[in-house]
Parts: structure tokens; sequence; C-alpha cells
């Protein structure tokens, strides 16, 4: 069903319509230009204002330091601006969310193209996607009153108990800590994995999975052995995607996280994220505080963008080899 | 491919000798994980609705929707009518900005694929859907902020930038989907590339599109961090175009739910009620809309 491009290029032009169809073109090419020229604004805006942050700090120097103390100048950058702290907590809440929410979401892709009845998997995958519909401020009012000190909490009390000797689990379980915000975190990209892992799997040509159930396999083993291998760079695409929106999530985070200008080992401590960094002291901050904020902003877009293009390519070529291989 | 994406009739498996009994009890055992895998997905969400409902009916009343807050926001009582104003004041400014800009951009996708021009917008769209919201709103707050100050009109744009990446890959996928048959029986009638579009694929393709611009309202209008950047903050009601500060539904919430004040937090509650009821009935509607046409998704 690919579309066939029909266009009127060479229909003679009639008086008074002449202008209609060139003019016309110039509007969509400008608004396609139009994206392209935001994300370039984007850079570009952003960039120049933080830039003397980068400077007085040096890059290293920023990206790895853990203190962050705002200067009081209109003018110029005189205070200390590192962002190790903020990096560490994206990156620890970021890792638990993947931890967590891959193999939930694979394990939701597989069910829903290879065990559920049509019917059953269409309902599914709607209530699913209706979970991404939810508003990021919902589930931090819903993480940090409800669901964190009621059902995460014991669990986390227990598993600190019991493995408190491992710097990573040490107590007491503190109400606002990395692995609160990893959950929700984790909640919140499931949909978005489970959605390209799913569409993934269902380009894996069937003719593949009929001719494993011909050698006597059992549902399990196709998915295992035909369904997964076959789709592992897909997988791999959309956890990167899922990573990036991680990483980016702002609001959600910034209501578990807790704060907090050290950098804690225990994911039962509090810490900050850079993105909940941002929310949190903007309207507090001083003139070169906000620069520093933007340098953080800058970073925190340089991670992410990275991460996207990269996923966007390796999906993309996904799409466009079972394109073919289905077609 | 649609005939064939649904489960597979497995022939049942001889069940006796060799290993085939242990196989077919961790099939089964598979089977049972991965429905847990569902279940563990869909318990949040029910959790959610539940306890924005449980906590937000209470707190919901006439006084909260018409109201805005109290002279004291220790005190029960107020409501979030400004935060709904700016909410819905910037959710709508934001859809005639980026939907327009959107649409015409995938008609330019769908209808001059192989351009260059065309492969750089879409791949560079489907990257932009991914830019953290907070950055969008850094980026505003540095090319217009700082020269013309908060407000509303700075508000809506970034949420059209939220936008504008899903409304055109959603709409590009839509318009790809009218047969090119209609086209050419339009040419074919005489009209020209522009009338095309607007009497034929337009229409055609115009639920499809209405469920895609309706499903980026919503991302946009559950949006807090931009906002935080851009619109700042407000008190009471704020009809201004531009200047002085705005609020939303979700900035209120935000304050709110983590204010030391029980009443505060009662109030984020049914504002967190008024949000989901906007953004879901939206969703839903949305998809009703595109599952209804030949054309939508």
């Amino acid at each position: 069903m690919s579309a066939i491009p029909v266009t009127t290029e060479r229909l003679p032009r009639r008086h008074g319509r002449a202008l209609g169809d060139p003019l016309f073109r110039w509007i969509l090419i400008g608004s396609s230009a139009l994206v392209l020229l935001i994300l370039a604004l984007m850079i570009g805006s952003t960039t120049i204002d933080s830039i003397p942050v980068f400077f007085s700090q040096g890059l290293w120097q920023f990206l790895t330091g853990t203190t962050w103390d705002p200067g009081f100048s209109r003018t110029e950058i005189t205070g200390t601006y590192q962002a190790g702290v903020f990096l560490y907590g994206t990156l620890v809440t970021s890792l638990i969310a993947i931890v967590l929410a891959l193999p939930v979401s694979v394990g939701i892709a597989l069910f829903l193209t290879d065990l559920a009845p049509m019917r059953v998997a269409r309902t599914l995958t709607y209530l699913v996607e209706l979970l991404a519909a939810v508003p990021s401020v919902v589930y931090g009012l819903w993480g940090l009153h409800f669901f964190a000190p009621v059902i995460l909490k014991p669990p986390a009390e227990a598993v600190s108990d019991a493995f408190g000797w491992i710097p990573l689990f040490a107590g007491p379980v503190i109400s606002f800590n990395f692995f609160f915000a990893g959950v929700v975190l984790a909640i919140m990209i499931i949909p978005i994995i489970s959605a390209i892992v799913r569409e993934v799997f269902s380009a894996v040509p069937d003719s593949e999975r009929f001719a494993a159930y011909a050698m006597g396999a059992t549902r399990w083993e196709v998915m295992r052995s035909v369904v997964v291998p076959r789709s592992r760079p897909g997988i791999i695409g959309a956890t990167m995607l899922g990573l990036g929106r991680a990483l980016g999530e702002t609001i959600a985070v910034a209501l578990l996280i807790g704060g907090g200008t050290t950098i804690n080992f225990s994911i039962f401590q509090q810490g900050e994220s850079v993105a909940a960094k941002i929310v949190n002291t903007f309207q507090e901050s001083t003139p070169e505080g906000i620069d520093a904020l933007i340098a953080l902003g800058v970073t925190l877009f340089a991670m992410t963008i990275v991460i996207n293009v990269a996923a966007r390519l390796i999906v993309r070529r996904i799409g466009d080899v079972s394109g073919d291989a289905v077609a | 491919m649609t005939a064939m994406t649904g489960p597979l009739q497995r022939p049942p498996l001889k069940t006796s000798g060799g290993n085939a009994r242990r196989r077919t009890a961790f099939n089964r055992a598979m089977g049972v994980v991965l429905s847990a895998a569902v279940l563990l997905a869909l318990i949040p969400l029910v959790l959610i609705i539940a306890v924005i409902v449980a906590n937000g009916l209470p707190a919901m009343n006439w006084e909260f929707l018409t109201s805005t807050f109290n002279f004291s926001r220790r005190e029960p009582g107020g409501g979030y009518l400004h935060g709904l104003v700016g909410t819905l004041y910037m959710g709508g400014l934001a859809a005639l900005m980026s939907i327009p800009i959107g649409i015409a951009a995938a008609i330019y996708l769908t209808e001059y694929p192989r351009q260059r021009l065309a492969g750089l917008v879409r791949f560079f769209a489907d990257v932009m859907t991914g830019v953290p919201s907070v950055f969008v709103g850094l980026f505003v707050y540095t090319l217009l902020v700082r020269q013309i100050g908060f407000g509303t009109f700075v508000g809506a744009l970034s949420l059209a930038i939220i936008m504008l990446p899903i409304v055109v890959r959603s709409s590009e996928e839509i318009l790809k989907l009218v047969p090119g048959e209609l086209k050419r029986g339009s040419y074919a009638l005489g009209a020209r590339h522009w009338q095309t579009i607007f009497r034929v694929t337009l229409p055609t393709a115009a639920p499809g599109l209405i469920t895609g611009a309706m499903l980026a309202v919503a991302r946009a209008l559950g949006e807090t961090a931009p906002l935080v950047l851009t619109a700042l903050a407000a008190q009471s009601v704020v009809l201004d175009f531009q200047g002085g500060g705005q609020t939303a539904l979700p900035l209120l919430i935000f304050r709110e739910a983590r204010g030391a004040f029980e009443a505060g937090q009662q109030r984020a509650w049914a504002g967190a009620l008024e949000l989901m009821a906007l953004v879901l009935l939206l969703t839903i509607i949305a998809r009703t809309i595109g599952a209804r046409s030949r054309y939508g998704r």
C-alpha cells in the first residue's frame, strides 16, 4: 500500500489559478522547514545563553564536580556550578526505571502479539496506551501521597532490612528516594517501550513462526527462539527511546526524589535529578543561577538527543527491513 | 499482514515420551508469567484512577470549579478556576499554532515523500518528540521570556512546540492512507493540486487528523515543566494575552502537592481529578473518532 506520488506539475497553467499551486507548495515547504528551524533555534538559543557557564566552570568540572553554589551577579558567573550530583540522580533513577520496565514491556508485547486472542489484545493495548495519557504531575501526586508511602515503602523496608549491608540498599528508607522515583518512572515508560516492541514483534514474518511450530516448538519456544532473537535490535532501540524519556522526565521525579546536594549511594536515600533541579530552583534563582540551570538543560538535551538519534536510526532500519520482508 | 496478526493455532503436542511434558509445563508457566506482566502494568492504571477519584471526589464541588484561591491557602475552600482558565486558554492557543502548521508539514511529507527535506523533517520530528519538555520550556525562556516576560502566549508557544512533532507524525500516518484513486479522480476532473488537497484529501482524512490533533492537545494540557519556566504563576484568573504570568491546572497541582497544608493537598487531589477527567475524556473521544472512521487509526 505504498502511496503513489501524484502531482500536477505537468498540467498547463491556466489564467487566474497559475499562482495557486506554487504558492501552496511553498506554504507546505515553509511549514516543514519550520520543524527543522525550531530544532536548530532550540540548540542555538540555549547554547549561547549557557556558554559562559561552561567556560567559567570548565566542561569536565561542570559534569563531574559536586558543588552547586549559585552567585548573585547579573552580568557574570561568580558562583560554582557543578552538575555531578544531579547527573548521578538522573542516571540512577533512569537505570532503575529501565531495569524494571524492560522485562515487563517485553512480556506485555509478547503477550499481546503471540498469546492473547485478537480482541483481548486490542482492549489491553488500549488500556496500556491510556497509561501513557496520564499527565506526569498526576503520577507525581499519586506517587507522593499514595503509591510510594502505601505500596512501595513496606517492600523497600524489607529489602533494606535484609540486604542493608550492601551499600546500594542501605537504610533507613526515607520517604523521598531514588527507588520511588525510579519505580514511578518505570510505570511511565512501560507504555512507550511496549508499544514499539509490540510493533517490532508483529513485524516478524508469520512464516518463521509457522516453521518453528512445524518443528514441534511450543509457543514459548517460538517466542524465545524466533520472535525475540529476530527483534533484538528493535528491543534495543525501544529501550533507548524509553531511557531518553526517563532521563528527561521532570515533574514526577521532582516530586518523588526529594532534593539534596550530596551523592547518596543507597537507592533508598534522597537525591536530585537534572530536570528536577531546573524546575525546583528556577523561581528562586538569580540571573546567573538561571544561566546555570540553562546549562543543566543543555547537558540534559545533549544526552537525550544522542540517545534519541541513535535509537531512531536503529528503529528506522528495522522498520525498513521488516516493511520489505512483510510486504 | 492484517489477516495474519492473530496468534497462530498450534497443533496439540503429543505429551508422552521424551521431554514433551516438561516443555509443555514450561510453556504454560511462561504463559502465566507473560499475563502477569500485563497485569503488572494495568494495576497502576487502576490504582491511579481509583485513588484520584477516591481522594478527588470528596474535595470536588461547585466552589472548587468556580472560584480561585482563598486569601489564605492554609484554609480549605477556594478552587482552581484560574488554573482551568489558563489550561484551556494556553491549550487552545497552542492548538491554533501547532495544528495548521503540523498538518501542512504532514501534507508536504505525504505529497512529496521522496524530497530530501521530507526525509529530514520526518526524522527530526521523531527526534523532537523525545526532547525533554523541560528543555522546551528553557528554550522558550531564552528565546522570548527574557525579552517579553512571562505570560499566556509564551506558555502556549512552549506547548505548541511540544505538540508540533506529534501532530506532524500522526497526521502523516493518516494522510498516507488516503487512496491514490481518489486524488487521481479529482485531477481527472480538472482540479488543481491545492484544490485536490482541500476538497478531497483533507475531508477524507479528517476523522484521523482530528484524532491525532486531539491526542496532541491532551498531551499538552497535562504538561507542567515547560509552564514552570514560561507561564510562571498567577493567583487569579488571567485573560491577558501576554505579560504578567499565567497559571494552569498542572502548575497548581504541582505547587500544592508538596505543600505542608492539608487543605492544599485536598485541592491538589481535586485538581488532579479535574485534569485527569479533561485529558482522559479528550483521549477517549479522540480514539473513538479514529476507530470509527475508515481512514483513521
